[in-house]
């Protein structure tokens, strides 16, 4: 499906976990689900995020990755790990700045979305975009996003000084044109110093 | 896959180890180049040591050894014995009065052990039906590509010496 791109609009994340549900009916790991849905301050809040991988042009986890098992496809997919190479030693899942990598203990693996790359290879949509009800999670080509949502999808992250692009958009508020995250600042220990 | 890979300004492992699936199968012309070399070298190296070994090996000598005294074998009789080492069965007949033949007891296609039919007058195996001629060891039928390897005889007094062996060419 050419001109297709996935967006992720936390802002309109109800918590149904369709997806979550939808991500681990997959025949290549089922019972598991690839995404994250995240509470983002449970304690004041019940406002929820989805995370799927966001696949970076220059990812992270594979750099990391002692044992040169995760790869990136022609079409700028990041695939989760091959199973003759991983050793399930969870530098992907510690590096990876938006916390995608899921260690596998039983499996002795680490598993990850790959954006259904069984469906999406064929032109199919992932299973989670097709059944999000509030298309808070939604694969449709960039023109339909422009025009239906008031929000603009960007692809820049900042965390710290590490700047990260990726093929997975985010939709953020109309004024800004990245997502800056000092990682610092949300530290337990910046915002408890007199422990 | 690229048809010409870009340069890199990464360092070697990391070209070499990269996070792409489709550089995991590209072969640059350079390590095609090398491999083509390294092979060859190989090659070459290998047929070297095969030539000096042939060469070397046909110095060897075999030494001699006293199988029996003449009297021991009976005309149409034979007598086993081993030669050069203790780990090579041979056989010597007497087809007539005054001749006296060996050869190695392995046939030449399985090594199974021959041997001498009198009425025949021909070493046989049993086990493919390989026949061999008395008088010169060579393949009369069946599946041996070789002649059997003869023994190399010498009558001194009244006794018997291996020498040494002759091996056939392969038909």
């Amino acid at each position: 499906m050419f001109g297709y791109e996935f967006y992720v609009d936390p802002s309109r994340c109800i918590g149904c976990q369709s997806c979550l549900n939808a991500c681990a009916e997959c025949e290549t790991h089922r019972g598991t689900p690839m995404i994250h849905v995240d509470f983002l301050d449970r304690h004041n809040s019940i406002a929820t995020v989805p995370f799927v991988c966001m696949h970076c042009d220059d990812p992270t986890c594979a750099k990391v990755c002692p044992a040169d098992a995760i790869k990136k496809t022609e079409d700028g997919v990041v695939q989760s790990s091959l199973k003759p190479r991983c050793i399930a030693c969870s530098n992907c899942v510690l590096a990876c700045p938006f916390g995608i990598p899921k260690m596998m203990t039983e499996l002795e693996q680490m598993m990850k979305c790959d954006m259904c790359y069984d469906r999406t290879s064929e032109g199919k949509r992932p299973m989670c975009a097709t059944v999000c009800p509030s298309q808070a999670l939604a694969y449709v080509p960039r023109g339909q996003i422009e025009q239906t949502r008031r929000e603009k999808p960007t692809n820049v992250f900042f965390f710290g000084k590490q700047r990260v692009t990726t093929k997975v958009f985010m939709m953020v508020p109309p004024q800004t044109t990245d997502v800056s995250i000092d990682v610092v600042d949300y530290m337990w220990e910046t915002n408890h110093e007199s422990v | 896959m690229n048809l010409f890979k870009q340069v890199r300004k990464e360092p070697l492992w990391q070209d070499e180890f990269s996070i792409h699936a489709s550089d995991e199968r590209y072969v640059s012309r350079r390590q095609f180049t090398k491999f083509l070399v390294l092979t060859s070298f190989g090659m070459f190296v290998g047929n070297v040591w095969i030539l000096m070994r042939s060469l070397l090996s046909r110095t060897s000598v075999l030494p001699e050894q006293k199988i029996c005294s003449s009297s021991q074998v009976p005309v149409g009789g034979v007598w086993l014995f081993r030669y050069p080492t203790e780990k090579d069965p041979c056989i010597l007949i007497r087809p007539d009065d005054q001749t006296y033949v060996a050869y190695s007891q392995k046939c030449t296609h399985l090594s199974c052990a021959v041997y001498y039919a009198r009425e025949k007058n021909r070493l046989e195996c049993p086990c493919h039906e390989g026949y061999f001629s008395v008088r010169n060891g060579d393949v009369l039928q069946g599946p041996p590509p070789r002649p059997l390897p003869r023994v190399m005889l010498e009558r001194r007094g009244d006794n018997l010496f291996a020498v040494g062996m002759a091996v056939g060419k392969e038909t």
